[in-house]
């Protein structure tokens, strides 16, 4: 059906996605019945902004290999669910270019569909029907789906399978909405924010099944706000920022180019001034940070002379960078330039 | 195993129709408000003296009875329907699937024809074996104005869907062609009697072609002029709601 050549499953170029005018979107973020507060990807500022359209997304470009686990991470807003609704097909961009498995998925779509599996943020099922004939609907609209039973098992539905999707928790509903995305044993599978609602024991047993469907072979694009799930499930990530990628690479790499961080506190009396001047540190009172690309010798240097003052340093905590700590200085920044 | 067409929308429809029995105000509404209507309007007919234009009461009645089902049956029952699966994610989750949006939207309105297609046969039946009416003169006729009226419910429910912002306001804007529909589409009050300037004014209306089709093709009447200037009048209809379907109708409610 596909030859080793097409390598990338999914190839982005330049891609732009803008809200017109015409269909206003007011509000930035929906509340749903669990009450957590997700981005509809939609987002568009409240005000005049909105009469002049919104671009949600503004000129990305990247690629998923075959076999790939690939996340896109970003605050609220930040384009994550935009960025999908093109992979998937369910819009065209406003400008540049989208392939998936080698087709325009908006254009292509009877090629493209029965090829890949789709997990929605907000799983849409019909309140009334039963997680069973739910299943079963869903099945007769998929080529190749595997049994109903199987999917449900899967995802551990089976005992609720005669329950009414109205009567089942949030995360009965990801779960639900997974079995449906697994159905066609898809060769790419879109996961749009799975775990949101999940408790922990659920999230944990979620990501084993996601590890082991790329361990099968299946290209999976993930959008998440946990900063854990992408550090422990991906392959390759990217970080969005309003509408932009503005970090991409292993979680290694993107976590490598940012600086380690000590902090600790100095006991009364001492100064930060008596600090050795090789550790680049920043005080506020008596708390120190210290930001730096060397942790390791930072850390000895910082530590020698504590001991040859015999200063205790209280709270004393040295980490490197870490995804979260990516993740946060991209969100100060936001605050930053809103403050500006 | 590949899907088609059929097995798609027969999984949507099986869906569908489940939610439909599920939903007693909508099955009763599909079910029972045609014939309830072709009863409780039979005597307001008898009183308008449709005697002195060739017809009987009964025979308004049943064949108008058209107009009752795609009204209830079809135009009532799905314009809730449709807008209750959009504010659900429904829509937009079967969008992400297979189905194309015509299958999405055929396949929903399955139950609602098949109803409509049984009533249609209990109208005719039962006019020809208890109400003392002939078998229809020309069937293909009858059979014209069933197979056009249906499609172009389907169309008008999913266009007035563009302005029904939610199910509860529904019964608000379906409203508008209900009312013209009964009042000037022959339902109940036969174009015939009506002035001639009114009547011309009437015949352009959605429904009217339909139940004229249906009507002309029981009771005899239906000349090559009549039968193509309604199919023309129908299809200009069909084509101007499946339009606004194809620019406006929204996959997903407004945020």
């Amino acid at each position: 059906m596909h030859t080793d050549t097409d390598r990338q499953v999914i190839e982005v170029t330049a891609l732009r996605r803008r809200y017109g005018s015409f269909r206003p979107r007011t509000t930035k973020s929906a509340t749903t019945a669990n009450g957590t507060k997700r981005d509809t990807g939609t987002a568009a500022p409240t005000g005049t902004a909105t009469h002049t359209g919104f671009e949600a997304v503004r000129g990305i470009s990247f690629t998923v290999a075959r076999g790939e686990l690939f996340a896109l991470l970003g605050t609220n807003g930040a384009g994550k669910t935009s960025t999908v609704e093109l992979l998937e097909g369910l819009a065209a961009p406003s400008g540049g270019q989208v392939r998936v498995l080698g087709h325009d998925p908006y254009r292509d779509r009877a090629a493209v569909r029965p090829r890949i599996g789709v997990m929605l943020q907000e799983g849409g099922f019909p309140s009334d029907l039963t997680v069973l004939e739910t299943a079963r609907m869903w099945a007769g609209c998929t080529t190749g789906a595997r049994p109903v039973a199987q999917a449900l098992d899967m995802v551990g539905l089976t005992a609720r399978h005669q329950v009414r999707v109205k009567l089942l928790s949030g995360g009965e509903r990801r779960r639900l909405d997974l079995a449906l995305a697994l159905l066609g044993k898809p060769e790419l599978l879109f996961l749009d924010e799975p775990t949101t609602g999940l408790d922990a024991e659920v999230r944990r047993e979620t990501w084993e099944l996601v590890r082991r469907l790329r361990d099968q072979g299946t290209t999976i694009v993930l959008t998440t706000h946990y900063l854990d799930e992408a550090e422990a499930l991906a392959d390759r990530l990217a970080i969005m920022h309003q509408g932009r990628i503005v970090a991409s690479g292993t979680p290694a790499e993107v976590t490598a180019a940012r600086p380690a961080r000590i902090r600790f506190e100095l006991p009364p009396g001492v100064s930060p001034a008596e600090l050795p001047l090789s550790v680049p540190a920043a005080a506020s009172g008596r708390r120190v940070e210290v930001r730096t690309e060397r942790l390791q010798a930072a850390l000895t240097e910082l530590l020698l002379w504590a001991r040859d003052k015999q200063v205790e340093l209280v709270g004393l905590d040295a980490r490197s960078a870490s995804l979260e700590e990516a993740f946060l200085d991209i969100a100060a920044g936001e605050r930053e330039e809103l403050a500006a | 195993m590949s899907t088609t067409t059929m097995t798609r929308m027969a999984a949507l429809g099986r869906a569908e129709a489940t939610l439909l029995w599920r939903n007693r105000s909508a099955a009763f509404t599909a079910l029972a408000m045609p014939l309830v209507m072709i009863y409780a309007m039979h005597a307001t007919t008898a009183k308008m003296g449709v005697g002195r234009v060739g017809m009987t009461a009964t025979a308004v009645s049943v064949t108008g009875g058209i107009g009752m089902i795609l009204a209830f049956a079809v135009y009532a029952n799905l314009v809730p329907a449709y807008v209750t699966r959009r504010d659900e994610l429904v829509l937009k989750r079967l969008r992400t699937g297979e189905p194309t949006d015509l299958e999405i939207l055929a396949g929903t309105a399955l139950p609602s024809v098949v109803v409509a297609l049984a009533q249609c046969a209990v109208l005719v039946v039962a006019g020809t074996a208890m109400l003392d009416l002939s078998a229809p003169r020309r069937p293909e006729v009858l059979l014209l104005g069933v197979v056009l009226g249906i499609p172009l419910m389907v169309a008008c429910a999913a266009a007035t869907t563009i302005v029904t912002r939610s199910a509860e306001v529904a019964q608000l804007t379906t409203m508008p062609l209900w009312l013209v529909s009964l009042a000037g589409s022959g339902l109940f009050i036969p174009l015939e009697i009506m002035p001639h300037q009114l009547a011309d004014v009437c015949r352009l209306l959605p429904m009217t072609p339909v139940v004229d089709l249906f009507r002309a093709g029981f009771l005899g009447g239906a000349g090559a002029m009549r039968v193509v200037r309604d199919v023309l009048t129908a299809g200009v209809w069909l084509g101007l709601a499946g339009w606004s379907v194809r620019r406006w109708f929204r996959w997903e409610p407004r945020r």
